[in-house]
């Protein structure tokens, strides 16, 4: 079982974000709406920074579809936060070309300088960081990724990753 | 220097507009297609083509389309797989980001021939930027009446979407990339029936990879024929190949199919060789899921020829000394890496991604995950090796979907050409969690040596 | 269409999957079947164990298969050839599937109701090696509560999805799913709820071990030291056959289930006021008791019934007889 956080905590989609639900509903034929499933749910996270099940379960309504249908497809992507997580969630790629440039060296280096394990969040709110499986960017490794925009940070050195989380943290104090 | 057939203009500024791409002579296959050939001409040129599927299965693309099912008043998809997570593979990306109006010109004349009127990119969800690029060219594309109602005037219509992943490996399977985009969990669909009768929402579908779609192009502009004549064999045309590890130059490089190996490798015009003056010690020559194989068994097949990149060539020896095409996904690892931490690296991203469904997958990625760990930590025994071999065995062409093969053929592709590397961290256990066991005599005959980086 | 399984031709329809072709030939060439349903649409493919070779595709394309099948999804064509337990390739990938499936298994039989009359019990004893070669921990889950009927062992799944099926075709609507992927898939409701619907009962039969029981069972008694009676009633669900099996012990009926075929597939759903409310003898009306095979568990361990036999050990004749006759006596 999941650990579920806030499940009471009540969602309203705001009238902006309905209408790119109907936009995304649009590009199927009548009654495949499930379709827009996982645009939906990246829209839902980018506006709440992750998926809770009230969220989930308005999805559901909206999509007219049982609420497991979309715990079910939630849970199995890994794009999907099922819990709160930092402002800015460092996503660094571990697997074999990432690694053999020193893909570890950075996880450790994020994990020092922010002072959380993998998966945790910083006191302060701001970031959380993880290890991810292929971005496919294995030529300009190591690499990371912050979303919900998904912007990739190249080539990575441990002052570049410095300089990212000061950047990011000059970025949201302002 | 070869010529290029995709990548031709990726250097000219702003090629990612409609504009400039089309000065440059963008959507003539769109406008030769539509105006001057029926669908099955488009089908037949590509056919004549020889053209492989590019995703990684390397299957004739124009048989492909030849299968699709057209039952009356049924529609018919085209979905492009831009899902790419093979480890080692980042030429979509590179394609879709700098030369999106390439995919959808392409998937213009391929939904075209295929009879399609709604097509799909499937874009993998951690490429949000590709998707933002790929959104605002269609939108581009549409504008200029490349897409939309009566395309050209020539009563074609086609609607173009770009579809998000949720973040699965497992979604480039063909079939659980149709369940992603119906919006259900990626599990692969047991086969029978095939996509070509029954796909998307149950019609018949064609799924093709980024760079096959893109392949069309250039493909109608010249004729099947002339894109035939490039290449060697049945390796025609141009393929990316995307090249990352310890190498000078990692990158995206447009070969003709047949280059041999070692000037792809070595010269300065792709690779330049290998990064900080190392020497080579292995290579992945398709992505993680091919065989690894040892630098001299890459270089020269067992019968001392000297390898070249096609799909043919590279499967010289079979399984035995000799490895795929794959999806050109081209890692060069170099004296200092460590070939038990690699394999245990690359099992724990096929458990990771097993998607569950089926209990080899399932059960057996973890357990040589489990004990690649152990064996790179020092835990090993020497009886591990033969495990290893018994469960990717047991794995291999025994699941749904070919996650399955995927996950074995690493392991035991190492296995069998690193197998001393694996020994000596059973019988080195503290050693091997200090320093790595070396070249030995993978790399015999030794390739030239690099001039150490100044 | 003909096929030919094992040596044993046979005709049948088209559309026939080789695992129904194979059931009715019937015997020891019929593959085990973990997670197929033939009453279950869309069920199969998953588990692997039904795996077998097809050496002749069909008269008109007779190029063998080139990997092991899953019988349970694949249709015969006329003129196929199939080999089950003749073909060493599909009995090693079998015990492969086996050990797969039990290496994360608790093999927690001693203290699992489904115990006796559990179908990876059955596969692991025909199939299974007796000793294992995973070293490492095993695969444990959070408990969760899915309401007061039926419980759930999440260790114990092997993920045949057919509980979701039954959700899906039998019950109006699904609250149960698989969470989460891989190895750390999962049956579950994600927010506590319970699993409560007029037929959701039959998640537990259709259960091939002991991941759903029945919570009204629960720690109740052994199966084989229960009698399995035949038993109707007129059910007041106009969808509920009211057809059972009751599960006595003394006088007491201490389980209700639906009745299973050689299969171990329930013959008709039923439903939960069935199942879980009418436990009393004057609820049905007796049909008999029901027929268990000898070589069944169930019909061993019948301790009042088992006779002292008279030893003969030289003439072979009697001994046999002496066999028949042991076998018809410990039967109920």
């Amino acid at each position: 079982m999941l650990s579920v956080q806030d499940t009471n905590t009540p969602v309203t989609f705001s009238p902006e974000l309905l209408s790119k639900f109907a936009d995304v509903v649009s590009r199927y034929p009548e009654g495949k709406q499930k379709s827009a499933l996982l645009p939906i749910l990246h829209l839902v996270q980018a506006e709440f920074g992750w998926v809770s099940a009230p969220a989930m379960d308005k999805v559901a309504e909206y999509l007219s579809i049982q609420p497991i249908e979309v715990y079910e497809v939630a849970s199995f992507y890994t794009m999907y936060f099922l819990k709160p997580q930092g402002k800015y969630m460092l996503e660094v790629c571990r697997t074999g070309p990432c690694e053999i440039v020193g893909a570890t060296p950075i996880m450790e280096h994020i994990e020092k300088t922010l002072g959380v394990k993998e998966g945790d969040v910083t006191p302060d709110g701001l970031f959380s960081w993880r290890g991810v499986e292929c971005l496919a960017a294995c030529g300009y490794g190591p690499v990371l990724q912050i979303g919900p925009e998904y912007t990739f940070y190249e080539n990575l050195t441990t002052e570049s990753v410095d300089k990212l989380i000061s950047d990011l943290k000059g970025k949201a104090n302002n | 220097m070869a010529r290029k057939l995709l990548l031709e203009h990726i250097n000219v500024p702003g090629i990612n507009t409609f504009d400039v791409y089309r000065s440059k002579g963008g959507y003539a296959a769109v406008e030769k297609a539509l105006k001057t050939l029926t669908p099955d001409e488009v089908v037949e040129e590509v056919k004549k083509s020889g053209l492989r599927g590019r995703g990684g299965a390397g299957f004739p693309t124009g048989m492909k389309w030849s299968f699709l099912a057209k039952p009356e008043g049924v529609a018919r998809y085209l979905v492009c797989n831009a899902d790419e997570s093979e480890p080692g593979t980042f030429k979509d990306r590179y394609l879709m980001t700098y030369i999106p109006h390439l995919l959808i010109e392409g998937m213009i004349v391929a939904s075209f021939a295929l009879g399609a009127k709604t097509s799909f990119i499937y874009v993998r969800g951690e490429m949000m930027p590709q998707i933002r690029i790929l959104e605002k060219a269609i939108a581009e594309a549409k504008a200029k009446g490349f897409l939309g109602k009566n395309i050209l005037g020539s009563g074609y219509d086609l609607e173009l979407y770009v579809q998000p992943g949720g973040g699965a490996y497992i979604c480039g399977e063909e079939t659980a990339l149709l369940e992603s985009l119906e919006g259900k969990r990626g599990n692969p669909r047991i086969k029978p029936p095939f996509p070509a009768i029954a796909g998307l929402y149950g019609c018949p579908t064609v799924v093709n990879n980024v760079e096959s779609i893109a392949a069309v192009v250039p493909i109608i502009n010249e004729g099947g024929d002339e894109y035939a004549k490039v290449g060697i064999g049945r390796s025609t045309g141009t393929k990316l190949i995307s090249a990352g590890g310890n190498l000078k130059k990692p990158g995206v490089y447009e070969i003709d199919l047949g280059l041999p190996v070692e000037e792809f490798l070595y010269s300065d015009e792709y690779c330049g060789g290998i990064a900080n003056g190392k020497r080579l010690k292995a290579v992945v020559a398709g992505g993680s899921s091919v065989p690894i194989l040892p630098a001299n068994l890459f270089m020269k097949t067992i019968n001392g020829e000297g390898r070249l990149m096609s799909y043919e060539s590279l499967a010289d020896g079979g399984f035995v000394s000799g490895t795929m095409m794959g999806s050109g996904g081209f890692i060069a690892y170099d004296e200092d890496q460590c070939i038990v931490r690699n394999t245990w690296n690359f099992a724990r991203f096929y458990h990771h991604e097993s998607c569950g469904q089926c209990s080899p997958c399932r059960e057996g990625t973890g357990w040589m995950e489990k004990v690649l760990h152990r064996l790179e930590y020092g835990h090993g025994k020497m009886s591990d090796m033969d495990l290893l071999v018994d469960v990717s065995k047991k794995i291999e062409g025994n699941t749904i979907c070919p996650l399955g093969d995927a996950a074995a053929w690493p392991v035991a592709s190492a296995i069998r050409h690193f197998r001393d590397e694996f020994e000596w961290h059973v019988t080195h256990p503290h050693e091997a969690t200090t320093r790595n066991f070396g070249l030995a005599h993978y790399a015999d005959p030794l390739p030239k040596l690099e001039e150490a980086a100044s | 269409m003909k096929v030919t399984i094992d040596g044993f031709p046979i005709e049948v329809e088209a559309g026939t999957t080789i695992l129904n072709a194979a059931r009715m030939i019937g015997g020891d060439i019929v593959p085990p079947a973990m997670c197929y349903y033939s009453k279950l649409e869309g069920s199969g493919g998953k588990c692997r164990t039904c795996l077998v070779q097809v050496t002749k595709g069909s008269e008109k394309d007779p190029r063998p298969m080139p990997k092991l099948v899953a019988s349970c999804r694949t249709t015969v064509m006329d003129g196929m050839e199939v080999k089950n337990i003749t073909s060493p390739e599909v009995i090693e990938a079998r015990k492969g599937v086996v050990e797969m499936l039990l290496i994360n298994h608790p093999l927690d039989c001693p203290v699992c109701d489904q115990a006796g009359e559990c179908h990876l019990q059955d596969l692991g004893y025909e199939h299974g090696a007796a000793k294992t070669r995973y070293e490492f921990d095993r695969r444990t889950f959070e408990k969760i509560d899915i309401g007061d009927k039926i419980q759930l062992h999440m260790t114990r799944c092997i993920l045949c999805y057919r509980c979701v099926f039954v959700a899906d075709q039998i019950t109006d609507h699904r609250i149960h799913g698989i969470l989460n992927r891989g190895d750390h898939s999962e049956i579950s409701t994600y927010i506590q709820k319970a699993v409560d619907n007029d037929f959701s009962g039959n998640v537990i039969d259709v259960c091939p071990v002991g991941a759903l029981t029945d919570k009204t069972f629960r720690f109740k008694n052994r199966v084989w030291f229960t009698k399995p009676v035949e038993a109707h009633r007129e059910c007041e669900n106009p969808k509920c056959c009211g057809k059972v099996t009751l599960w006595y012990k003394g006088e007491d009926v201490i389980r209700v289930t639906a009745r299973k075929d050689e299969y171990g597939e329930a013959e008709e759903f039923i439903c939960n006021t069935c199942r879980f409310d009418k436990k009393k003898t004057s609820d049905w009306v007796i049909e008999g008791p029901r027929k268990v095979s000898h070589k069944s568990v169930i019909s061993s361990n019948h301790y009042d019934t088992l006779h002292p036999l008279p030893v003969v050990k030289t003439n072979p004749v009697l001994i046999e007889a002496n066999k028949e006759q042991f076998e018809r006596e410990t039967r109920l």
